[in-house]
This record gives C-alpha cells, structure tokens and sequence, in this order.
C-alpha cells in the first residue's frame, strides 16, 4: 500500500513537472509581449525595458523556467502582472465561489445521471430506456451556455423563480450548478446504465434474486454498489475540471469563481495567474484521479492495491 | 459492409441522426442560394426605431440580429464554418491519435512509453482552459481554431487505438503475418489498420459532436473565428447581452449546435453498435 502510494506520488509529481513545462512553453512561445501590455501604449523604450528586468523576462527561459518551478515548490505562484497582487491570494479569494460551484454541480450531475442510467438499465431495450437514453444524449450534445441562457430566461426571467444570475444565496447556486449537471448528468448516466447491466446479469445477482431479494434492493444495495466505480472515477476527474473554474457557466451566470478570474486574465495576457490555475487545476486533476483510485477498494473490496 | 448498413437503418435515433447531419451538410453546401439575404448586410429596416432586432416575421424567417442582418441568413451561412471546424479538427486530432496510439502499442518498450506517458499528461491539462488560452493568444483564423480543437482532441483516441493495438498484436494472425516475414509497415499498414478501421471511423464520428460544441464555445468566449465569418457561437456571444428581449437571437443558433452535436453523436452511437452487434445495447 505504502509502495504504491509513494509510487503514484512519484508519478504524479513527474506529471506535474510536465505540465509546468508545456505551460511555461505556451505563454512564451506566444506572440504577444507582455511587457507592452503592463507598461501601456505611451510607454518609452526604457520603462518596458526596466519592467523587463524587473520580472525576469530578460534571463534565458531556461533560467527562468527554473525560477519558476523552484517557487512553485515553495508555494509561491507568482505576481498577476495586471492587478500587482500574488497570484495563490487572487486564487484563494476565488475558492469558495468555486468549491461552491463545483460542490453544486456534482451533486447536480449525480442526482441527474444515477436515477437516470438505474432507470434505463431496469427497462433495457424498451421504449423508456431509448428515451432515457436520448435524453441524456442530448444532455451531452447541448452546448453549455444555450443550456445556461434557456434556463435563466425560463426559470429566472419567464417564471421569475430564481435570480438572474449572479452569487450569494443558494437560489443562486442553483441555475449554474443544474447547468453543469445536464451536461455531466448525461454522461453519467450513460455509464451508470451499461455499468447496471453488466452487473445485473452477474451469478451473485442471481443468487440474490434466487433468495427471494426484493427486486428494489438487489438493484440498490447489490447494484449500486457494484456499478458506481466508474462514475466515482470521473467524479473524481470532474473535482479537477470544475476547479479549474467553469469558464464558460461562470461568465453565463456572472459567477465570481476561478474561471472568471482565468477568463479576465486570458483577455488580459496576465500571464503568471493563466499559468497559475492551469498549473492548480492539473493538480487538481491529479490529484482527483489519485483519491478516486485510492477509494476504489473502499467501495469494492475486489479490488486490491497492489 | 451491406450488413452493417443494414443494421444501422434498423436503429431509428441513428437514421434520425444521419438525416439531422444530412440536412446541415446540405444547409452548408447551399447556403448561398437558400439564404434569402446576403448574411452581412444591414439593412435599413432589419431594426426597430429604438434599434433593437426584429423578432421572426414574413420578411426575416428568424428575426434580426443586433445589426439588423437576417437571422436566417447567417444562420445558414453559419452551418458551413461549424462543419468544416468540426470535420477538420476531428480529422486532425483522429489522425494524430491514430498514429501514436497504434505507434505506441505496437512498438510498445520505451517509444510506446514515452508516447503514452505524454497523453497523461495531457489528460491532466484541463483541455478546455487549454484551448480557450491558445485561440485567445493566437488571434485565430479558421485553420488555427481547428488546429488548437485538434491538438487538445487527439488524447482520448490515442488511448482507445492504444490499448485495440496491444490486444491485436497479440493474435495470432499478427504473429503470423510476422512469421512469414512481413516487416513493421506492411503488418502495419495490411494486418493492423484494417482492424482498427472500425474504431477509427466511430471516433471519427463521435469526436465531430465534441469538436463542434468546442468551437461554438470558443466563438461564445470571443476566441474563436474573427468577423466576418458566421459562427453560431459568435451570433450568440454577440447577442448575449439582448437575450431577455430578444431570445431568438439565442435559442435559433442555439438549436443549431444541439441539433448538428447530437446528430453526430446519434450517428457514432448508430455506428458503433452497428460494426460490433455483440455489443448491442450496451453501452
């Protein structure tokens, strides 16, 4: 357990570096300057010269990459160029509009796509199981902001049921969050429902059935359990996803998470905090992937870690 | 061939997806002889005296936009850069995926390792901040959007190629065709592609769905193709701020994307169940 562990640590970790590295090459390679972009169109020569050296920007990028990941590993993510402040401040003053969002969001996603894909799996082959499983698919299929716009102008504008957009309480959670769930929800109960029918036509089903079992518990208790991995892993994906910020439901919305910040920063080319939440939210994906692992035996004891 | 096309008729949302996807590709192809107006021309009575977009009428089927250009128009023209970003960038990230993932499983030792250390890595990347930052930065043209959709794409088919070619090269066939002395290309090229080719085409499909809503949300952002060329995520990037008062603007181009996301994907669904029965219903 413990050499596995250190193991996927390790493996992480040179994954991580990896990111960095493409990350770092992207922002450089781009044909833009931003010291031109802090200093203003009437700047003189010599002041974007001295902005230059003042960050760095006049080393070889070896030497500033190095920089780079050495106060990365100190925690140090940096200053955004555009708003003068560290860059781990501006993403810790996100963080809980986003871990909100992103807590939304999943259970969004899983009270959508495990009743569904249950549902279609019990009815496999009927009319309501190829209607489920449309539905889902044009979860799936339905860009994000549409999805995001129809529901705020029949709930929030229509109806006047919840606010039209914007952050605070939870009726404002609640558009934002049931819009990632369309898409995500689709997905999951896509799974949900091939992951059921394969498990349902194993021996122990069987037996359960042979009992004399309700056929309400076989599929909750012996079903669910055995048929969730999947989603767990991409549960454990879409943490990362999600923390890197919903750019495109946040600006739908006007929610003042982290994907808001990278879209202000994009516009902007602040380059340190693109690099910031890029380098963040790998971590988080990472990281999401590592604990989705590690829980799989608690959830099905089959499976050992080697 | 005639019995997998056979078993794709059978399955109606497959056939519903194959004419939805029909009807774009035909919408794309004469979208300058049905589009009743120029798509860029403002006209004079496309506004209302406040200036705000004409709902749908006799005249403008689908309203006006912002500009007072016909909706219609432009959403027809819009339908032609949606495919042809969607079919290239697909084509694109499918062939990269292709070739390192079957590069990779064949080769396998330290090449296939490095090569499919790289798509961990880029698994790890969030693909859509990704793609958002490169088109923001390049100032894109058509060719690069796709390119940027292409290189952000390729992983998941790098993956699936990857571990179709390691379980093929262990049959016999293979091993065979190795005996009697074909070399790395021909096995390559004769014994393993054509085995492949299924999967190919089923990604080839499928990731058109992915790519499509990919560049209809970079032109919702702002970062995907440039004025003047229509786009259905810039018509409603660029009406977002009118939807309460003029949601055609939105829920018209909108459609548009559903309807051509979900006929791809109808259609991969379609073929994947059709080129492997055993799998039927399945998935």
């Amino acid at each position: 357990m413990l050499r596995y562990l250190a193991k996927r640590l390790g493996m992480s970790l040179i994954i991580l570096l990896g990111v960095t590295v493409i990350t770092f090459g992207l922002t450089y390679l781009v044909p833009a300057d931003p010291v031109a972009m802090i200093a203003g169109r009437n700047s003189t020569a010599e002041t974007r010269e001295l902005i230059r050296r003042q960050l760095g920007l006049d080393r070889p990028l070896a030497e500033q990459y190095v920089r780079y990941v050495t106060r990365l590993a100190q925690g140090d993510l940096g200053r955004s160029y555009a708003r003068k402040t560290d860059v781990g401040d501006l993403i810790v003053s996100r963080l809980p509009a986003t871990l909100l969002l992103m807590l939304g969001a999943i259970v969004a996603e899983l009270l959508i796509g495990i009743p569904v894909g249950i549902y279609a799996a019990t009815r496999r082959g009927k009319g309501s199981d190829k209607a489920a499983m449309i539905a889902s698919l044009i979860g799936v299929s339905a860009p994000q902001f549409v999805v995001g716009l129809t529901l705020l102008y029949v709930f929030a504008y229509l109806l006047g049921w919840l606010p039209l957009g914007g952050y605070g309480t939870l009726a404002h959670l609640v558009l934002p969050a049931v819009t990632l769930g369309i898409a995500g929800g689709g997905w999951y109960s896509r799974m949900m429902r091939s992951a059921m029918i394969d498990v349902l036509r194993q021996d122990y089903i069987r037996t359960a059935r042979a009992k004399g079992v309700g056929e309400r518990r076989i599929i909750l208790k012996h079903g669910l359990r055995n048929a969730i991995l999947p989603i767990v892993a991409m549960v454990g994906i879409d943490i990362g996803i999600f923390m890197s910020g919903a750019v495109v439901v946040e600006s739908v919305f006007g929610w003042p998470g982290i994907g808001q910040l990278t879209w202000q920063a994009i516009q902007g080319l602040d380059i340190p905090v693109i690099m910031g939440v890029t380098t963040l939210a790998a971590a988080f994906i990472i990281l999401g992937n590592l604990v989705a692992d590690l829980l799989a035996p608690a959830i099905d004891p089959r499976i050992r870690i080697r | 061939m005639e019995s997998v096309w056979r078993r794709f008729c059978k399955d109606r949302a497959a056939v519903f997806g194959l004419t939805a996807v029909g009807i774009t590709v035909a919408a794309a192809l004469c979208a300058p002889w049905l589009a009743p107006f120029d798509p860029n021309e403002q006209f004079f009575d496309g506004l209302t005296i406040e200036g705000s977009p004409l709902p749908p009428s006799a005249r403008f089927w689908f309203g006006t936009d912002t500009l007072g250009r016909d909706q219609l128009s432009r959403v027809l023209h819009g339908a032609g850069t949606s495919l042809l970003i969607g079919i290239l960038a697909n084509g694109v990230a499918v062939l990269i995926g292709t070739m390192l993932g079957v590069t990779a499983g064949y080769l396998r030792g330290w090449v296939g390792m490095v090569i499919m250390r790289f798509t961990d890595l880029m698994m790890a990347f969030p693909a859509l901040l990704l793609g958002i930052a490169l088109a923001a930065l390049l100032k894109p043209s058509l060719f690069i959007v796709a390119l940027v959709i292409a290189l952000v794409n390729w992983v998941q088919v790098a993956r699936v190629i990857y571990s179709e070619t390691l379980a093929l090269a262990e049959r016999d066939f293979i091993e065979a065709a190795r005996a009697i002395g074909a070399g790395p290309s021909r096995v390559l090229s004769r014994h393993l592609l054509p085995h492949l080719l299924p999967t190919v085409f089923v990604y080839g499909t499928l990731g058109i769905s992915t790519t499509v809503l990919y560049e209809a949300t970079l032109s919702f952002l702002g970062v995907g193709v440039q004025p003047p060329t229509p786009s259905w995520g810039k018509m409603i990037f660029e009406s977002q701020s009118y939807y309460l008062t003029a949601p055609w603007l939105v829920f018209i181009p909108g459609f548009a994307i559903l309807v051509v996301s979900l006929g791809f994907n109808l259609v991969g669904d379609g073929l994947r169940d059709a080129l492997d029965p055993t799998q039927r219903g399945r998935r």
